[in-house]
C-alpha cells in the first residue's frame, strides 16, 4: 500500500486495520543470487538498489539481530557532505543528493531535515582547517560557507560567543544543506522498499561461516538458519566487519571503538540546527521530538562493548554546557554506545576483496549514517557488476592494504 | 488552613511548618516533608498536565521516580528554571513556582486538545507515511518548509530554560567495600549485615528519606516494633557506625565497567540554606568492591480504556500519599487489581475514612490473606471482574465494571486505584551487563547471573514479602562483605509480623474484546495505546526494539518504567509468541534523568580546561602581549607597541630579530627525557632518523611517523649522555607523543630498558635568535665555550646561564644564528629579564608565535599540523633525507613501502609566490592547474601557510601540490572562495570578502607562481659547506622566497636562508625543526 495523506486518512477512518506488513519475515531460501550480511541502512539500501537499479531481485539480507539495530539505530543522525578530500566529497555528496529525494523515492518519510550543520572554530588551527574545507567544498560545488561568530550566533541563538570563555568561538563553517534524518525510518524505508522488490530480509539469522568452493570463490554462508548458497556476498556489518570477514580468511585493516551518544529530556524548540565542535569534542542538535541529541567522542581503547565510560559523558557534557550554557539545567535521559570500525586513513572501504565473490563495505568510522544512501547505492553497483563504482574506485583495495 | 484532603494526623509531614507555593499562578499551601505531588493532592488538585500527543488531561499516576504524567516546570529564581520535573519527586520548598506543561493557552482550555479528536489519524508511526509532499519548490520542500516546523512546535515537553544555570555542581571520586543501592527493607538489612564485620559500607537511596516501602508501612511490626520505629532506630544505628555512610537523595544512575557506579546526589535544601556555597547536586564516581542492588519493584499499571484520567492511580501510590504524606487521593475510591497488594491500600484508606466503594479483582479468585482481611473489614470485593473503562474527563468520575453476577455498570468514584502487580527493577543489574531471565510462573524478568561483582536482593529479584525481602537483604549484605574480604558475622534477620505476603499479577491489555479500539494507554507520557502496539506488530514490527521505536513506547522520560512490561505482553500476544521470545529492550543509564550540569561539574569558564601558562607568561602580559590558545597553553602571539596592529607588530618583530636579536618564549614545546641503556635503540624505532651514532653533545632533527607512514610529530633531540636524550616535541603533540612512546615501550618493546619522563614543565625555554644572539647571551653563560668551533650548530651543552643550571642548544627555527636556553622554570623569568635588560643595548625584541611562524616560513620549515594534515609522508614534505636508510625498522617504515605512498601524483611540499606581491592567499585555499577552471575542477593542492614576509616585503606561501617538485617554475592558480572570510596576516584578523552571487567559485583570485628554487645546488651551496640534507632544505626554503632578481628591498644580511644570499652566512642555516604550535587536535 502506498503511503500518503490519503491512505492515512482512509485507514484511520477504518480503524487502521488495513495496513499491511511493511516487510515480510520470510524463511531463507536455499540459494540467492546475492546475499548482503548486515541489515542496517547501508545493507538494506544496497539490496534495495540492487533490486531497483540492477535487476537483481533474488537477494537476501541477513542480520544476526533485528534490522536497523546496529549503528543505524544508534547514531546522532547528522547528515553533511562538507568533507575535505575529493574522494570523500564525492561519496558524501552523492549521498546528500540521494537524501534530498529519499522520502519520495522510498515513499517513506525519513524526515531528512536540511537544518544546517555548523562547525565551530576556536583557534587559528581550526580557522585554517575549516577555511580549507570551505575552499575545497566550494571548488567541488558543495555548499559550505564561513561565518563570523556573530553570524554563527544568529544562526544558532543559544550559542555562547562570549570572548571570555575558555575557547572562544572565532568563526564557523556552515553547510546549509546539512541536517538530520530519522535514523530508524531510513532502515525501515529501505527494508520496505527492498521487500516490495522481492528482497528477503531475514532477521535473527547470524552468519557463522563463509563457505568457499574449490577455486576459493564464495559458495555461500553458514547461518543459524542453515546453509544458504550464493556466489555474491556483500558484507556490510559495521562493528563486526573484522569478525565476518575473518570467516573468509580476509584480515581487515580496521580497529573497533565504542562511540557514545546521549539525549536530554524533550523540550520545546530551542535549537534550529546542528552544531559541532571538533576542538572541544562535542556536537548537538535537537530532534523533532524535542530531545537534545548529543554525540561524544570515541573511547580511547578498542572494544566491542556497546557502552562506554562515564568520563566520556562527563567531558562531552562539560563541553556542551560551555558552548550552550542554557542547557546546563536540562537532564540526560539516555546514554548509549555503538561500535565504529575505523580504518587507518579514516576513510571507508567499498570494494572487491581477494576472495572472488566477496565484497565489503566498511570502515565508515563515525561518519556512516550520513553516507547511507550513497554508500548503499555505490555498493549495490559493486556487488551487482563485480566492479567498483567510479565513486568508490579511488578507495584503496584491501588487497594492498596493510594486513590484506 | 488545613488542605481539604489532608488527614488530621499521621504521615511524615510536619503540620507545624506550612509551605506556600504556586501552581500555574494559583497559591497553595503544603507542609514540610511534602513533595509537590502530595501537596497538590492534599489540596485536591489532580489535573496537572496535558499529554504529549493528544493533549489529554493527566494527573498523578504514581508517587515516585516512575511517574510518567505529572511533569511540571519548576522555577527557583532567575536562571533556575527546570522543565519536565516529576512532581512526585520534587520536594516542596517555600515559594516554589510551578507551571504545567504542554498546553496553550491554559491547562483547562488547551487548543491542542483537538488532537484527541484527530487521533484516528495519529496512529503509531503515521508520520512516516505522510508529510512527504507536495514538493512544489524542490525536493523535500514540503517536509522542510511546512510539516516539520509544525511537528517541532507541537512536540517537545516543557519550555527550555532561557538563562544559564547559576548553580554549582560538585564531583567526587570515592570507593568502598560494599555499596548498597536502595534503602528499603532489603537494602537496610543488607547494609546492617555488611557493616557488622567492619566493612566500609555506603547506603544510598534516591529519596530524601530512607526506608522505601517502610515509610508507608503502618501495619507490620519488625523485631516487635512498628515499622516506622524500627526504621528510625535502624537508621540511627547505621548512622552511628563509623564504617557506614548514609546517602539519601542519591540516585545510583549508572553501572559502568569494573564496579564503577555513578551516584547523583541532590543537596538538601537545609544544607543549601546553611551554606550558600553548597552545590545543587554532587556527582559521586564510586568504585565499589561489591555491590548490593536493592532497588525494589515498580507497581504495574493496568491497561484499559481511558486509564489515563486524572485520579486514576496506582494503588500503592495512594497508600503512600496517605500513610507517608497524610494526603487522601479522594473521597470515594474504586480499586481495580490483579494483585493482593492493592488490598493493603484499600484497608488503609478505609481506616483513614475514605469510602472504598468497590474492589474489583480481575482474578477469578481473590482469597489470599489480604483479600480475606479486606472482606473481614467489610469491603466489597468483586472477583472475576472486568474493567471496561474509566469515566470522567478532567477527573475520573467512575469505573465501568462488570463481573459474574454484576451487570456492567459505572461505579462512581473520584479516584480509581489500580494494581497489575509488581515489576522488579532490574535496571542496574542489566546495566552491569548481567542478563535477565524470564520467570514464567509469575511473569517476571529477574536478574540472571552476575557479570560484575554485584548481587540483587529483595523485590528487585522477585522476593516481595517484607520478611522474605529483609532476610534476602541480610544474606546479600553478608555475602558482599565476605567477598569484599571482610568478616561477616551471622546476624539474625529481623523478625517481621503482620505483613502477609501478597500474590498475583497481570500483564497486557485488560480491555474487554469489544473495547480494543479505545484508548487504553500503555505508555502514558508518549500517548502510546495498546492498539498502537498491535498496529506496529500488524505492520511487521516483530522485535520489541522495532515496536518501541515505531510506537515510541518506553522512550519517554520514564524510559518505560511503567510501560515496558505491558507493551511487551501486548506485542507478544499479538505475535502469538512468548514474552522472552519477543525480548526486552536494553536498559541504559541513567536510571532516572540526571542534570547535565552535574556531569559538567566545575568544568566551566576558566576551569573548563586548565589554562597552561609559561613562567614567562606574566612578563609577556606586562608587555601588552596578545595571547593565542594553543592546546591548553596561552602563548604570546605578538607584542603590539603603542597603536600597532598585529601586522605592524609582527613585521617589526621579524625585522628586528633578523637585524639584531629576538627573544621568544618556547617553553610550551613538549619535552621528554628518554633515559636508559637502550634509549638510542628506542629512538631508532620511534623516529625515522638514525640515532645510534649521534654524538653526545649533539642535536638532531627528529621526524616521527604514525603507523600509516605519515608525519605525526617532529622536534630537535639532543643527546645529553650515552644513555640520555632530551627529546622535544611540538607543543600540541606532547601528550600524544608520550602516549605513543609509552604504548610502544610497554606493548611492543618491553625488552628495551628505557624510561620516559615528561619534562615539559621542568624546562622553560628561552629562544634567542638573530645575528646578535651570541653577543647577547655570552656574558651570562658560564662553563660553555660559545665559539663556533666549540659549540657548533646543532649542539647541546650543559652549564649555567645567569647562574642557573641550563641546557643550552644551538639551534634555529628562524634561519638565524640562534640558541635555546633550557632553564628550570622557577628561575626562567629572572633569566629572561636579565637577558632582556642586557639586550636593550643590542636592540633586542620580544617576538610571539605569529612572528615565529612567519620567520620559519621564510626559511621554509614545516609546522606539523599546519603544513601537514596526517596524509603527508616524509618524501611528500621533501624530507626524505630524514629517513635513516640503513635502519632495519622504525614505526611507519612498512607503510612507506606501500605502492600508494610512492605513486606518482602525490602532493609535495613547495613554496609559492603570488603574482601580486601584496596579496596574501587564504590558508587552505585550493590550487588548480588552470585559470579557466570550473566547479568540480580537480584541486592539485592547497595553500598550507601564507604570510606577508617582512624579509622579502611581499607575500609568501607554502603549499602541497601534486608533483610539486617537478612543477618548479610553473604557474598554478587559486580557486576563489565566494563568500565568507579569510585570515589575513596583514590585518591579523579575518577580513571579509564581499559576498557574491551564486554558489560556485567563479573567479580567479590570484595566480601563483612557483619559482624554481634551487637553480643549482652549487650556486647556492658552496661545495663542502652543506650537508646533503641542508641543501634539500634550502631548496624548499627558497621556493617561497626566490625574489633574487628584484627584491623590493634587499633582505637583511642575516636573512641568509634565502637564495639571494646563499653563501653569505651558510652557518646560520639551522636544521629544520618545527613547533606544530597550531595543533591541539588528537
Amino acid at each position: 500500500m502506498r503511503f500518503s495523506l490519503l491512505s492515512v486518512a482512509r485507514q484511520g477512518l477504518a480503524g487502521n486495520e488495513g495496513w499491511p506488513e511493511q516487510w515480510r519475515s520470510p524463511e531463507p531460501k536455499a540459494a540467492y543470487d546475492a546475499i548482503v550480511v548486515g541489515a542496517g541502512g547501508h545493507g538494506l539500501g544496497a539490496a534495495y538498489y540492487m533490486a531497483r537499479e540492477h535487476g537483481l531481485r533474488n537477494v537476501a539480507v541477513l542480520d544476526k539481530g533485528w534490522l536497523g539495530g546496529g549503528n543505524t539505530g544508534r547514531n546522532t543522525t547528522i547528515i553533511r557532505s562538507n568533507y575535505l578530500w575529493e574522494e570523500s566529497e564525492a561519496i558524501y555528496e552523492h549521498a546528500m543528493k540521494l537524501w534530498e529525494g529519499l522520502a519520495e523515492e522510498l515513499n517513506y518519510n525519513v524526515m531528512y531535515s536540511a537544518r544546517g550543520v555548523m562547525m565551530l572554530a576556536h583557534n587559528t588551527h581550526d580557522v585554517q582547517s575549516f577555511q580549507r574545507h570551505v575552499a575545497a567544498n566550494q571548488l567541488a560545488g558543495i555548499d559550505n560557507e564561513w561565518l563570523t561568530p556573530q553570524e554563527a550566533k544568529a544562526f544558532c541563538p543559544i550559542l555562547n560567543i562570549e570572548k571570555t570563555i575558555r575557547y572562544p568561538i572565532v568563526g564557523a563553517a556552515l553547510q546549509r544543506r546539512g541536517g538530520t534524518a530519522r535514523h530508524d525510518a531510513v532502515a525501515w524505508g529501505y527494508a520496505r522498499g527492498a521487500d516490495r522488490l522481492g528482497v528477503d530480509i531475514i532477521q535473527n539469522c547470524e552468519v557463522k561461516g563463509i563457505r568457499r568452493d574449490a577455486s576459493g570463490a564464495v559458495a555461500g554462508v553458514e547461518t543459524t538458519k542453515g546453509f544458504i548458497a550464493t556466489k555474491k556476498l556483500g558484507v556490510v556489518a559495521a562493528g563486526n566487519t573484522s569478525v565476518v570477514m575473518g570467516m573468509a580468511g580476509v584480515r581487515m585493516p580496521l580497529e573497533s571503538y565504542p562511540l557514545q551518544a546521549l539525549v536530554s529530556e524533550p523540550v520545546k524548540p530551542i535549537m534550529p540546527c546542528v552544531v559541532m565542535s571538533n576542538t572541544i569534542h562535542a556536537y548537538m542538535s535537537q530532534s523533532d521530538k524535542g530531545e537534545m541529541v548529543i554525540g561524544a567522542g570515541t573511547d580511547a581503547y578498542t572494544s566491542y562493548s556497546q557502552t562506554g565510560g562515564l568520563h566520556i559523558a562527563n567531558h562531552t557534557l562539560d563541553a556542551i554546557c560551555e558552548l550552550f550554557p542554557v542547557v546546563r539545567r536540562l537532564r540526560m535521559l539516555r546514554n548509549w554506545g555503538g561500535i565504529v570500525d575505523v580504518t587507518p586513513d579514516r576513510s571507508p572501504i567499498i570494494g572487491k576483496t581477494p576472495v572472488p565473490g566477496l565484497f565489503v563495505n566498511c570502515g565508515w568510522g563515525t561518519g556512516g549514517f550520513k553516507a547511507t544512501p550513497g554508500s548503499a547505492h555505490v555498493f549495490a553497483h559493486t556487488v551487482a557488476t563485480g566492479e567498483p563504482h567510479p565513486i568508490a574506485a579511488p578507495s584503496i583495495s584491501i588487497a594492498s592494504a596493510p594486513g590484506g | 488552613m488545613t488542605a481539604r484532603f489532608r488527614t488530621a494526623s499521621g504521615g511524615r509531614v510536619d503540620r507545624a511548618r506550612p509551605i506556600r507555593f504556586t501552581f500555574d499562578g494559583k497559591s497553595y499551601e503544603g507542609l514540610a516533608g511534602d513533595t509537590l505531588a502530595s501537596a497538590l493532592i492534599a489540596n485536591g488538585v489532580h489535573f496537572v498536565n496535558r499529554s504529549y500527543k493528544y493533549h489529554r488531561p493527566r494527573g498523578f499516576l504514581s508517587a515516585g521516580a516512575e511517574e510518567p504524567n505529572a511533569l511540571v516546570g519548576v522555577a527557583e529564581g532567575p536562571g533556575r528554571f527546570a522543565p519536565n520535573l516529576r512532581a512526585t519527586q520534587t520536594p516542596l520548598i517555600e515559594g516554589l513556582a510551578v507551571t504545567s506543561q504542554n498546553r496553550w493557552p491554559s491547562l483547562a482550555f488547551d487548543v491542542g486538545a483537538v488532537n484527541d479528536l484527530m487521533s484516528p489519524f495519529y496512529g503509531a508511526g503515521f508520520y512516516y507515511k505522510t508529510f512527504m509532499g507536495p514538493n512544489l519548490f524542490g525536493k523535500n520542500w514540503a517536509w522542510k518548509t511546512i510539516y516539520e516546523p509544525i511537528v517541532r512546535r507541537a512536540a517537545g515537553l516543557g519550555q527550555p530554560p532561557t538563562n544559564a544555570d547559576p548553580d554549582a555542581y560538585a564531583q567526587y571520586y570515592d570507593h568502598c567495600d560494599v555499596l548498597v543501592i536502595g534503602a528499603g527493607p532489603s537494602g537496610l538489612a543488607a547494609a546492617r549485615a555488611a557493616a557488622a564485620g567492619g566493612a566500609e559500607v555506603i547506603l544510598c537511596d534516591e529519596q530524601a528519606e530512607m526506608g522505601g516501602s517502610l515509610l508507608a508501612e503502618t501495619r507490620a511490626t519488625i523485631d516487635g516494633a512498628p515499622a516506622a520505629e524500627w526504621l528510625a532506630r535502624t537508621l540511627a544505628d547505621l548512622a552511628a557506625l563509623p564504617n557506614v555512610r548514609l546517602m539519601p537523595r542519591t540516585q545510583a544512575f549508572g553501572y559502568y565497567a569494573q564496579n564503577f557506579v555513578g551516584l547523583a546526589e541532590t543537596v538538601s535544601q537545609d544544607e543549601r540554606a546553611r551554606n550558600a556555597d553548597a552545590p545543587r547536586e554532587r556527582l559521586w564516581q564510586l568504585r565499589a568492591r561489591e555491590v548490593v542492588i536493592a532497588a525494589g519493584a515498580i507497581e504495574r499499571a493496568l491497561v484499559f480504556p481511558d486509564n489515563d484520567r486524572p485520579g486514576v492511580m496506582l494503588a500503592e501510590a495512594a497508600r503512600v500519599y496517605l500513610n507517608r504524606y497524610g494526603a487522601k487521593v479522594g473521597e470515594r475510591v474504586v480499586l481495580v487489581t490483579a494483585h493482593d497488594s492493592a488490598y493493603r491500600a484499600a484497608l488503609d484508606l478505609k481506616g483513614a475514612g475514605v469510602e472504598v466503594a468497590m474492589i474489583a479483582d480481575l482474578r477469578a479468585k481473590a482469597d489470599g490473606a489480604l483479600p480475606q482481611a479486606a472482606r473481614a473489614a467489610g469491603l466489597r470485593v468483586l472477583a472475576g471482574a472486568t474493567i471496561h473503562a474509566a469515566a470522567g474527563k478532567r477527573r475520573v468520575a467512575g469505573a465501568r465494571l462488570s463481573a459474574p453476577g454484576f451487570a456492567e455498570q459505572t461505579v462512581a468514584c473520584d479516584a480509581l486505584l489500580m494494581c497489575g502487580g509488581w515489576t522488579p527493577s532490574v535496571h542496574l543489574h542489566s546495566q552491569s551487563r548481567g542478563k535477565v531471565v524470564w520467570e514464567e510462573a509469575r511473569g517476571l524478568f529477574l536478574p540472571g547471573d552476575s557479570v560484575q561483582r554485584e548481587r540483587s536482593a529483595g523485590a528487585c529479584r522477585g522476593v516481595f514479602g517484607l520478611a522474605q525481602a529483609m532476610a534476602d537483604g541480610a544474606r546479600a549484605g553478608a555475602d558482599a562483605a565476605s567477598r569484599a574480604g571482610r568478616p561477616s558475622p551471622t546476624m539474625e534477620a529481623p523478625a517481621v509480623a503482620d505483613a502477609p505476603e501478597a500474590f498475583g499479577g497481570a500483564l497486557g491489555d485488560q480491555s474487554p474484546p469489544a473495547a480494543r479500539k479505545a484508548k487504553a494507554f500503555v505508555d502514558y507520557q508518549n500517548d502510546v495505546c495498546a492498539k498502537d502496539i498491535r498496529l506496529a506488530v500488524q505492520e511487521g514490527m516483530r522485535s520489541i526494539e522495532h515496536v518501541k521505536r515505531y510506537t515510541t513506547t518506553g522512550m519517554a522520560t520514564d524510559q518505560g518504567k511503567i510501560a515496558n512490561m505491558n507493551a511487551l505482553a501486548i506485542a507478544a500476544d499479538k505475535l502469538g509468541r512468548s514474552v522472552p521470545e519477543v525480548g526486552l529492550t536494553t536498559f541504559r543509564q541513567p536510571y532516572t534523568p540526571v542534570t547535565f550540569g552535574l556531569f559538567a561539574g566545575a568544568s566551566r569558564g576558566d576551569l573548563f580546561d586548565p589554562v597552561r601558562k609559561t613562567p614567562i607568561h606574566d612578563w609577556a602580559a606586562s608587555q601588552g602581549a596578545a595571547f593565542e590558545d594553543v592546546g591548553l597553553w596561552k602563548r604570546a602571539w605578538y607584542f603590539p607597541q603603542g597603536r600597532e596592529d598585529m601586522h605592524a607588530a609582527v613585521r617589526r618583530e621579524c625585522r628586528q630579530t633578523r637585524a639584531s636579536v629576538g627573544m621568544f618564549d618556547a617553553s610550551t614545546l613538549g619535552k621528554i627525557e628518554v633515559v636508559g641503556p637502550d634509549a638510542a635503540r628506542f629512538l631508532e624505532r620511534l623516529y625515522t632518523n638514525p640515532w645510534a651514532k649521534l654524538e653526545v653533545g649533539r642535536c638532531r632533527y627528529g621526524l616521527m611517523l604514525n603507523e600509516q607512514g605519515f608525519i605525526m610529530d617532529d622536534g630537535v633531540i639532543a643527546r645529553i649522555a650515552a644513555d640520555r636524550f632530551h627529546v622535544t616535541t611540538t607543543t600540541g603533540g606532547a601528550p600524544r607523543v608520550l602516549n605513543h612512546m609509552e604504548d610502544y615501550l610497554q606493548t611492543e618493546f618491553p625488552d628495551l630498558k628505557v624510561w620516559l619522563t615528561s619534562t615539559t614543565e621542568q624546562w622553560a625555554v628561552i629562544a634567542v635568535q638573530g645575528p646578535k644572539s651570541r653577543e647577547l647571551i655570552a656574558p651570562f653563560v658560564e662553563g660553555i665555550d660559545l665559539s663556533r668551533e666549540a659549540t657548533p650548530h646543532m649542539s647541546v651543552r650543559e652549564g649555567r646561564v645567569c647562574g642557573a643550571p641550563a641546557r643550552l642548544m644551538r639551534v634555529s627555527f628562524t634561519g638565524e644564528l640562534g640558541f635555546e636556553i633550557n632553564v628550570p622554570p622557577d628561575v626562567a623569568r629572572s633569566v629572561w629579564e636579565t637577558l632582556w635588560a642586557a639586550g636593550a643595548a643590542l636592540g633586542v625584541v620580544a617576538y610571539g608565535t605569529e612572528a615565529m611562524h612567519v620567520m620559519r616560513a621564510e626559511k621554509g620549515y614545516i609546522i606539523v599540523g599546519q603544513d601537514t594534515d596526517g596524509t603527508v609522508t616524509p618524501d611528500d614534505a621533501g624530507m626524505g633525507w630524514a629517513i635513516g636508510k640503513a635502519k632495519a625498522d622504525f614505526v611507519g617504515k612498512r607503510s612507506l613501502a606501500r605502492a600508494d605512498l610512492s605513486a606518482p601524483g602525490r602532493k609535495q611540499f613547495v613554496g609559492l609566490l603570488t603574482e601580486n606581491p601584496r596579496v596574501v592567499p587564504m590558508e587552505g585555499a585550493q590550487i588548480v592547474a588552470r585559470a579557466d577552471y570550473a566547479v568540480g575542477e580537480h584541486a592539485i593542492g592547497h595553500v598550507t601557510s601564507a604570510y606577508d614576509s617582512p624579509a622579502l616585503d611581499r607575500s609568501i606561501a607554502l603549499a602541497v601540490v601534486e608533483n610539486g617538485r617537478a612543477r618548479m617554475g610553473e604557474t598554478v592558480f587559486i580557486a576563489a572562495v565566494v563568500a565568507g572570510q579569510r585570515r589575513d596576516s596583514r590585518h591579523g584578523l579575518r577580513s571579509r570578502v564581499p559576498r557574491q552571487e551564486g554558489r560556485a567559485p567563479r573567479w580567479l583570485a590570484l595566480s601563483l607562481r612557483r619559482r624554481a628554487a634551487a637553480r643549482s645546488r652549487g650556486a647556492r651551496c658552496p661545495p663542502g659547506r652543506a650537508s646533503r640534507s641542508q641543501s634539500r632544505r634550502r631548496r624548499r626554503a627558497s621556493s617561497c622566497a626566490a625574489t633574487r632578481r628584484s627584491p623590493r628591498r634587499p633582505a637583511p644580511p642575516s636573512a641568509s636562508p634565502f637564495p639571494a644570499h646563499p653563501a653569505r652566512r651558510p652557518r646560520a642555516r639551522g636544521a629544520p625543526r618545527s613547533g606544530s604550535d597550531r595543533t591541539n587536535g588528537y
